[in-house]
């Protein structure tokens, strides 16, 4: 294989490890978020 | 209990695609080990049907939904069709990556690339849908009418590339009408990969369904707090 295909193999398979992974973390992040807001909520409805 | 399913998805999941990888870059023949096309179309045809899957899961749960009204199956829909589209984009940027590589362009309007664009922008517009409609029944609803409208439009990009001969190359798998291109021992690391796929697929869906229900508890525990402030 010469390396101009190397190197579009590799920015494939970059590139779609990329897309997956940015998911998971964004739905680690929007984990973290709603979790926030269940314990700021259970809050808001203890005080009332 | 959940959460050793969804962590046991996920490492068998990348055990299934390291060890994939191992065959795909150094076990399979020289002659295949030389074409460095094929080993994007592994992960492209794998991670394309993968999404498929799940917008055809996506379609009949939305279909139950409509059947049922219960909020559980829109809430599977809702994430099903979530980690499908992560997987169609991925499919979508490694057949462009290919078709750099291989016809020199990154993209052509032939039909099946077409209609798989269109697809993709549907199911987009699903995701924003549920971002615009505040009232679950209403959201569920309508995203409900238009995973089914998506799942023809899926049912079409599937079957194009056996309709049309266009730049697009005909299906690579034998199990598919008109197939030619790997011969049946080559065509196994694309269902390992498939395989692969599934399960994070399924391990995502889990995540996603846990902040479902988390945003359902909020929702209630907001009306709650209203009903009392009132």
């Amino acid at each position: 294989m010469d390396p101009r295909e190397y190197s579009y193999v590799a920015y494939a398979y970059i590139t779609a490890w990329v897309i997956v992974i940015a998911y998971v973390v964004s739905l680690s992040f929007r984990d973290r978020k709603l979790r926030q807001e269940l314990d700021r909520v259970r809050r808001m409805v203890e005080k009332s | 209990m959940r959460d050793y399913f969804l962590y046991g998805f996920a490492a068998i999941a990348a055990m299934l695609l390291t060890w994939n990888l191992h065959h795909i870059f150094i076990d399979l023949p020289p002659v295949i080990q030389n074409v460095g096309a094929y080993k994007i179309v592994y992960m492209h045809v794998s991670i394309i049907l993968a999404s498929f899957i799940g917008f055809f899961v996506s379609l009949a749960a939305s279909s139950i939904y409509l059947a049922t009204g219960n909020l559980k199956y829109d809430a599977f829909a809702a994430g099903v069709t979530e980690v499908a589209v992560v997987y169609a984009t991925a499919g979508l940027a490694l057949g462009s990556l290919w078709g750099r590589f291989a016809w020199g362009i990154w993209w052509t309007w032939d039909a099946r690339l077409t209609s798989m664009l269109i697809c993709w922008l549907m199911y987009l517009g699903y995701l924003m849908l549920r971002q615009a409609i505040p009232e679950p029944t209403e959201r569920a609803r309508l995203c409900a009418v238009l995973s089914i409208f998506g799942g023809v439009g899926v049912t079409f990009v599937y079957k194009s590339i056996e309709w049309y001969r266009t730049q697009h190359p005909a299906p690579v798998l034998s199990f598919r009408q008109g197939a030619g291109g790997m011969g049946p021992g080559l065509e196994t690391p694309i269902y390992w990969n498939l395989l692969a796929l599934l399960f994070l697929g399924t391990a995502m869906i889990m995540v996603r369904m846990r902040q479902e229900q988390v945003s359902r508890e909020i929702d209630a525990l907001r009306r709650i707090a209203h009903s009392h402030a009132a």
